[in-house]
């Protein structure tokens, strides 16, 4: 069959977006998201300033553009982007023109007539960061499309295990739940696999994605094998996915019973992580939340100095890490 | 059963093109005449009379193709095609005779509603068109249409394309039913349970980009189903559209047990694989979706061997409006009759992976045999059904280019090699660049 072989390059449209957005974990190297994390870790510091506002993005513009309703991470883009002195404007889909039937381009081209440097969307349709990139001059940052990619929640993530752990190549992370409507899994699974992180996915057979090894995780079907893991990282059970006649578990309750993250399936030392908001005693037991080792907090608190260090990164365009320590030392 | 505008027909002589067609075992450099829409003589140094005389030299003649899918949206989205634009665009492709599937606003499944698209192509069609009409009311799986009113109305075949008929049972009725209407059933074959809320084939490509997954076994279950049914009520089926492996398996055991199944595939299928969803682009999302490339090299294997028998274009035109939307908003389908064989005579013949008369004989006597519909055929005493391509032709698709009145290709921006340079259909010369 080998003659059979076309051309495949040649007829697959290969257009990445260019670097200069962030849209899906794929669109960075190893290198990337080291020089990432460390200019995050330079912004850590200047919070332990008095003075927590560092000059550096004055005069620019970030819009938040949410589709999807979202506390912590809006929150957190929007601090974000305050921190570092840009202006920035927030718009919610209800209450705008969207709730009048506006397209999503006509919405992208409504926001780029105002040039703003970033257009940060969370957008409950798969890609739709690419049209908002194709159709303005900002730099987008996706903040959650779909079941897609959640690219900073991912960088969140890496960049808590690195401060808890101390690195993230060689340790082993098991993703527990529900993966096949998850983009924080899917993130998460490029993004540690980039870094030398062994992955293992947990879940019930039909909420783990049909070839989703191919990303180079190993999967299981069994509560069991989280206790080899370094990190357990528990993903949203989401009711809305409990809807009736959709049979991906039997019901909500089973689920608990069987891959519940309880006290009895961990062991001592395992960190454990959620991306919230969590859903107590449904994939997570409230002794576990409140445990020291979950870093749920940390997890936030990361968000923000993630989220600054990609807006930065976007705006500046660098070799980032020296230069985010430089500004960070004027300010 | 196909109708197209009136016209005189035009006398011509090509010559010295290189004639191809397989069904009549041509291959050879000569000179074909055509006098009131019939050939009437082919051979070396044939007369110019006062005909009109085409210079075929370096060029390929053959029997025009035939597009047993097409979807000219009408009536009701006029805006995306007409029967006027939809056959022009046709013409362009070389074909020199279309089928119209009737999931239209409303549905082809009245005399009435079937009765009135007849008398608009008559009035307006630059190439043949044949109607499919519906099998279900309404396409909604419940009852049949009254089909041997609407088969003495001019139903060139019966079709819920679009939609399943998911009910075995009233599948069952249809085909025993096609033994008094004498028209093909022609399945679109999806297992609605299986495929629900999918938005491509269910794979790596689908895990990675979180795409709901259409399987490919949502397919070929009902593939398998049909063909049973076809099997014990003795009845010829169509199967469109065929996108897994499984399903050319399937078929192949069913041809092999003595069922009159034919197939047929889309050149989107036959070039492409899931894969090229990574890019996320709408004109990419089609159903059944592009699977994997095992899937792919099933289909060529199948259509080279002749278990598939046609290819048909699936020309699904879309508004701009609804394709300029996240992969998830846009509808399903793209264009096809413009760059059908240029596609694949880029992507196949060239690199020698089919054979160009094959290729040839999938696009007009395949399809055409499989609706019961009389092969184009250069022989003289045959109506003139032509195409004259150029195989070394070199051209950019570009939205300008389209005469169809949507740009849903996936080929925009792609460059081609192979293209007609004139199409006579029924006799008339319906396209020429």
């Amino acid at each position: 069959m080998a003659e059979l072989r076309v051309m495949r390059a040649d007829v697959v449209p290969p257009e990445p977006p260019p670097r200069r957005h962030l849209i899906s974990i794929r669109d960075l190297s190893r290198d990337d998201v080291e020089r990432l994390l460390a200019t995050a870790r330079s912004f850590e510091r200047s919070l332990e300033r008095e003075m927590k506002k560092l000059p550096t993005l004055r005069g620019r513009t970030v819009v938040n553009l949410f589709y999807e309703s979202s506390t912590r991470t809006s929150s957190s883009f929007e601090l974000a982007a305050k921190r570092l002195s840009a202006d920035t404007m927030s718009i919610k889909a209800a209450g705008s023109s969207v709730d009048k039937g506006e397209s999503l381009k006509d919405t992208a081209l409504t926001i780029g007539a105002y040039d703003p440097d970033v257009i940060v969307i969370r957008h409950p349709q798969i890609g739709a960061p690419y049209l908002v990139a194709r159709h303005t001059g900002a730099h987008v940052v996706n903040a959650g499309d779909g079941k897609h990619q959640h690219p900073t929640q991912a960088l969140l993530d890496l960049y808590t295990i690195q401060e808890e752990l101390g690195r993230i190549e060689g340790l082993h992370v098991a993703i527990v739940g529900d993966v096949l409507h998850s983009r924080v899994a899917r993130s998460n699974v490029q993004a540690l696999v980039l870094m030398g992180a062994r992955v293992t996915l947990v879940g019930p057979p039909a909420l783990l994605p049909r070839g989703i090894e191919a990303l180079g995780c190993e999967t299981s079907t069994d509560i069991a094998a989280i206790g080899a893991a370094d990190v357990v990282y528990v993903l949203r059970m989401q009711r809305e996915r409990m809807e009736e006649g959709a049979n991906y578990v039997p019901s909500l309750r089973e689920y608990t019973a069987r891959w519940g993250v309880t006290p009895e399936r961990l062991r001592p030392g395992q960190k454990v992580m959620h991306p919230g908001p969590m859903n107590r005693g449904v994939e997570i037991d409230g002794r576990v939340a409140d445990a020291a080792d979950a870093l749920v907090e940390t997890q936030v608190r990361a968000g923000l100095v993630v989220r600054m260090a990609v807006l930065y990164d976007l705006l500046t365009g660098g070799p980032v890490g020296v230069q985010a320590a430089a500004a960070v030392e004027v300010a | 059963m196909l109708v197209a505008r009136g016209g005189r027909a035009d006398d011509l002589v090509i010559r010295g093109a290189r004639v191809v067609d397989p069904t009549e075992g041509i291959d050879a450099t000569l000179d074909v005449r055509t006098d009131a829409g019939l050939v009437t003589e082919i051979g070396t140094k044939v007369d110019g009379n006062a005909h009109r005389v085409v210079d075929g030299a370096g060029l390929v003649l053959a029997p025009a193709f035939v597009d047993p899918h097409v979807h000219l949206r009408t009536p009701g989205r006029e805006d995306e095609e007409t029967i006027a634009s939809g056959t022009r665009a046709a013409a362009a492709g070389g074909f020199c005779a279309i089928l119209a599937m009737p999931n239209t606003e409303p549905v082809v499944d009245s005399a009435a509603v079937l009765g009135a698209l007849v008398e608009r192509a008559r009035a307006e069609a630059d190439v043949p068109v044949g109607f499919l009409a519906a099998i279900s009311k309404g396409q909604r799986g419940a009852e049949l249409t009254e089909m041997a009113e609407l088969a003495d109305a001019g139903a060139a075949g019966f079709s819920d394309d679009g939609v399943p008929v998911a009910s075995a049972g009233l599948m069952r009725r249809a085909l025993q039913y096609a033994s008094v209407t004498r028209r093909r059933l022609a399945l679109h074959c999806e297992e609605p349970t299986l495929s629900r809320g999918g938005h491509m084939h269910e794979g790596a490509v689908s895990a990675e980009l979180g795409f709901a997954g259409y399987p490919s076994v949502a397919e070929s279950l009902m593939v398998e189903r049909d063909l049973a049914l076809a099997a014990y009520e003795g009845q010829p089926v169509h199967l469109l559209h065929l996108s897994a492996r499984e399903s050319v398996a399937a078929l192949e055991a069913a041809q092999a047990n003595g069922v009159a199944a034919t197939a047929e595939v889309a050149p989107h299928h036959l070039c492409l694989t899931d894969e090229a969803v990574r890019s996320l682009d709408p004109n990419v999302k089609m159903n059944p979706p592009l699977r994997a490339e095992e899937d792919r090299t099933a289909l060529l294997a199948g259509l080279r061997d002749g278990h598939i028998s046609a290819i048909a274009s699936d020309h699904a035109p879309h508004a701009r409006h609804e394709k300029e939307a996240p992969f998830e908003a846009a509808p399903f389908g793209v264009t096809g009759l413009e760059t059908a064989f240029a596609a694949l005579h880029t992507h196949l013949v060239e690199p020698g992976l089919l054979p160009l008369a094959t290729l040839l004989e999938r696009m007009s006597a395949g399809p055409a045999r499989a609706y019961g519909l009389e092969p184009p055929r250069i022989a003289v005493g045959a109506p003139a059904n032509l195409v004259l391509l150029d195989p070394s032709a070199t051209w950019r698709v570009r939205e300008e280019s389209f005469r169809s009145l949507s740009a849903n290709s996936w080929l925009l921006g792609k460059t081609l090699r192979g293209r007609a340079r004139m199409t006579v259909a029924a006799g008339r010369v319906a396209f020429e660049a």
